[in-house]
């Protein structure tokens, strides 16, 4: 009886995949490729029993749990599939939602605000049939992928990484996966935009990051809370509990049912958060072009802040533990740090983590530039480009805002984990030392800022490819020792390239050459945007 | 000297040629109409003119100025309103229209309350909550209260009803009053008809035709509808009588513009009781020059 709300789905998944096919693909391969080199090269990295027990000593402090995950028993990680396990999930699980969110947004509000939807409402099809086929290509998606993950990590057959095992670790991943794929769909019933919709989605992803992290060193009935938190507790190769996909799929099905009829009782275009009004003059500062463009960008700006000083903050706060931890453990201090007694293991883990989060805040600053094809993607540029706006200027004033989005963010990662740490640690890292770690990553980030000026002038239609060279430095970053990867590959990450304080000293002779690069790089960017069309 | 110089443009995207050698000049003070169907290249030639897209080959001058190098001191004086106003929904509209009066370096205030109440928009609304009329209304108060010389208006009016039709045609009546002069692409003939002193007629990336409505109708036909006391004999062979026909016993033909008098001083022999004449709609021309450009593609010669 409620079949005519359904009708023609099957043309619809067609329709989604026809789209989609692509960027699936490159997500799935990408998934699938790094995770399976990931496991491949563990065996010629820890080749011994003894350099096993040393990475499970190093995953057994609160650092890491808040990071990664609880892990397993020392003992367990005799075996590979534990350290595949402890090493990749969580980040994998992470871009696996990524993926799903990004997927869900355009094949439901991004269609709809486009209009596009309503050509395909206007059509003998049913109410529901859109909504439906764009969660069945998700359940399509995430499958393919638990099957791909699960038989190919099998199939490497590395000890300890059975089939059992392999095709839970998949299926995590994929249930997991299409519970952010419909929670997102949630989002995109509740808000009005894509936009709005997205930054609901992504904040529920932190959320559950930051759930976990705190209830996985703190209190374990709060991880529960979290489906990030269910999916490190699957003990998978080892219990192999197959709970958690359960409880995520079982999810999902409910929420699939909540989207459902919310998205049967709304209007087209409509949404359960309303648009207030707003002011009928602009203010002085919204009339110019800086104003405008931060203006633009405020939101954007504001929830990137947040989430990466919650996230700094986060981990500033495990350092009490992690201190207390290494005070107890001076054994397996002097046994690991032999070859550089100097550093603590909590200096080891600021220069980690000081990497990742440059990394991180890397992208809200590329963004910023990025914007701007965005703008003009949407014809808005010509707009300005119509009235008397110059190219450089208009340009000019996005490289500002992301070098101002770059510091920013930097300083909210030093002031994140030194506040937090200050909080908890008896004898507190120096803040001038945080904060010139934080701050010497700043040349990297306007290496990838200047990349994307190069390729919104040089090359619109390539910008996305600044993000292949994000993710490449951060595999660099996170995996390039278990990867073995010869110097000249790491040294196209402009990361490795920066002093890792505190384990090494201040030097500015690479942060101002790796500044001219980026001025260098971002002038042939501009001589480019003055000299192509502008398409709208 | 002209105020817009268009002399043998070009522009290729790939192999795809959009337009193919186009010459044009408008005059000061002068509404000048541009017609073609869609996807001829109206809206390819104003992005040049503003310098948006660079041109294969060819020059265009604005003021005198080149419209690439100097596109920022043309814009100083050219407001321009695009065919979709595509804007940021979570500014107002007030607050839109404040930011384009600021970037084209100030507006008229006074101006901007007057144009808000006749075309009836609510400037406190979010851009994202109008409908396309309302967006276009935007875009139509921003370029009408900033005080230029040049409008170049792409398709203006789509999506507005009838009375802010209306308005717009007023308001672009205002201007050339000031002395300002109007660039006018659009679909809708007899907005053009009404308000042009000039027309381009293009087509597949070529001008086709460019003149006044009287001289384009000079070469083309008049409808002549007649009625006569004796029968008229052997009316097609006179020269330049097309398409005769009889109708409740009244003959209605076309006749070219250039033989008229011959075909009045034919037909008086019969007593003519009734003549009625209706010069050709700017539609027939339309019309006209694409079926016949349509027949000229098939077969070579033309008219």
């Amino acid at each position: 009886m409620y079949a005519h709300l359904f009708q023609q789905t099957g043309t619809l998944i067609k329709l989604i995949l026809r789209q989609e096919r692509l960027k699936i693909f490159i997500w799935l391969f990408s998934l699938v490729a790094v995770t399976l080199a990931a496991a491949a090269a563990y065996p010629t990295v820890y080749t011994d029993e003894q350099s096993r027990l040393a990475y499970a000593l190093t995953m057994k402090n609160p650092a890491m749990i808040a990071m990664l995950g609880p892990g397993y028993a020392i003992e367990d990680y005799a075996s590979f599939g534990p350290i595949l396990s402890t090493d990749m999930l969580i980040f994998s699980v992470i871009a696996v939602a990524v993926m799903n969110i990004l997927f869900v947004i355009r094949s439901t509000r991004a269609d709809e605000e486009d209009g596009r939807l309503e050509l395909i409402r206007s059509l003998p099809v049913g109410r529901l049939s859109y909504l439906s086929a764009s969660i069945i290509t998700a359940v399509i998606t995430n499958l393919l992928l638990a099957l791909m993950i699960g038989f190919g990590l099998y199939a490497l057959n590395i000890e300890g990484i059975d089939l059992a095992g392999s095709l839970l670790y998949g299926f995590n991943l994929g249930s997991v996966g299409l519970l952010f794929a419909v929670l997102t769909t949630l989002f995109a019933q509740l808000a009005e935009t894509s936009r709005g919709a997205m930054m609901l989605s992504f904040a529920a992803l932190i959320a559950a990051y930051l759930i976990r992290a705190v209830g996985d060193v703190s209190n374990e009935t709060l991880s529960f809370i979290s489906p990030l938190g269910w999916a490190v507790r699957t003990d998978v190769f080892v219990g192999n509990q197959w709970w958690p996909v359960l409880l995520s799929s079982a999810a999902a099905v409910f929420l699939i049912a909540v989207s459902f009829y919310l998205n049967s009782i709304r209007d087209l275009d409509a949404g359960f958060i309303p648009a207030r009004k707003g002011r009928e003059h602009a203010s002085p500062f919204l009339q110019t072009l800086f104003g405008f463009t931060l203006r633009l960008q405020s939101v954007n700006i504001a929830a990137w802040g947040i989430c990466i000083l919650l996230i700094s903050a986060a981990f500033g706060a495990v350092m009490g533990d992690l201190e207390r931890y290494f005070a107890d453990m001076e054994l397996l201090q002097a046994f690991f740090l032999a070859e550089d007694p100097d550093f603590s293991l909590a200096d080891q883990f600021i220069a980690l983590l000081m990497a990742i989060m440059s990394l991180f805040c890397a992208i809200p600053a590329a963004i910023a530039v990025l914007k701007l094809r965005g703008e003009e993607n949407k014809n808005r540029t010509e707009h300005f480009y119509g009235r008397a706006v110059s190219r450089t200027g208009m340009l000019g004033v996005y490289v500002l805002v992301a070098v101002l989005v770059s510091v920013l963010m930097q300083l909210l990662v030093a002031l994140g984990l030194w506040s937090a740490m200050i909080a908890v640690m008896e004898d507190p890292i120096s803040f001038e030392t945080i904060f010139s770690a934080a701050l010497a990553y700043l040349p990297a980030l306007w290496i990838v800022v200047s990349l994307a000026v190069l390729f919104l002038g040089a090359a619109p239609k390539a910008v996305g490819l600044v993000w292949f060279y994000v993710t490449y430095c951060f595999i660099v970053v996170y995996l390039g020792g278990v990867l073995d990867f010869p110097e000249w590959a790491k040294n196209l990450s402009v990361f490795e390239h920066i002093p890792q304080i505190p384990l090494e000293d201040l030097s500015f002779k690479p942060l101002l050459m790796l500044t001219l690069g980026a001025s260098v790089v971002s002038l042939v960017g501009f001589l480019g945007y003055n000299r192509r069309d502008i398409t709208g | 000297m002209s105020l817009v110089e268009i002399k043998g443009l070009t522009k290729k995207f790939g192999n795809f040629t959009a337009l193919d050698d186009v010459n044009l000049s408008m005059n000061k003070g002068e509404i000048f109409g541009f017609i073609g169907p869609n996807g001829a290249g109206k809206t390819t030639t104003i992005r040049i003119m503003l310098g948006l897209l660079k041109a294969t080959k060819g020059e265009v001058k604005i003021f005198g100025k080149d419209a690439w190098k100097d596109a920022v001191e043309i814009h100083k004086r050219v407001a321009y309103v695009p065919g979709e106003a595509n804007l940021w929904p979570n500014l107002t509209g007030g607050e839109v229209i404040d930011l384009f009066l600021k970037m084209r370096g100030g507006g008229d205030r006074s101006k901007r309350e007057e144009l808000i109440k006749r075309f009836d928009l609510d400037p406190a609304k979010k851009c994202g909550t109008y409908s396309k009329g309302n967006r276009q209304k935007i875009a139509l108060i921003a370029a009408f209260s900033s005080d230029a010389d040049l409008y170049l208006l792409d398709e203006p009016t789509s999506g507005l009803d009838p009375l802010m039709v209306r308005v717009f045609q007023e308001c672009v009546m205002e201007v050339k009053a000031a002395g300002k002069s109007v660039l006018l692409s659009s679909h809708i003939l007899s907005e053009v008809e009404k308000l042009c002193d000039r027309i381009a007629i293009i087509r597949k990336g070529k001008i086709i035709e460019t003149g006044t409505l009287s001289e384009m109708r000079h070469l083309t036909r008049n409808k002549l509808t007649i009625k006569t006391k004796e029968p008229v004999v052997s009316l097609d062979e006179i020269k330049g009588v097309h398409n005769i026909q009889e109708h409740d016993g009244e003959l209605s033909f076309q006749v070219d513009t250039e033989e008229i008098d011959g075909v009045i001083r034919f037909l008086s022999q019969f007593g003519i009781v009734k003549l009625e004449s209706a010069p050709p709609t700017l539609e027939d021309l339309f019309l006209r020059h694409y079926t016949r450009a349509e027949h000229a593609d098939s077969q070579v010669g033309g008219r």
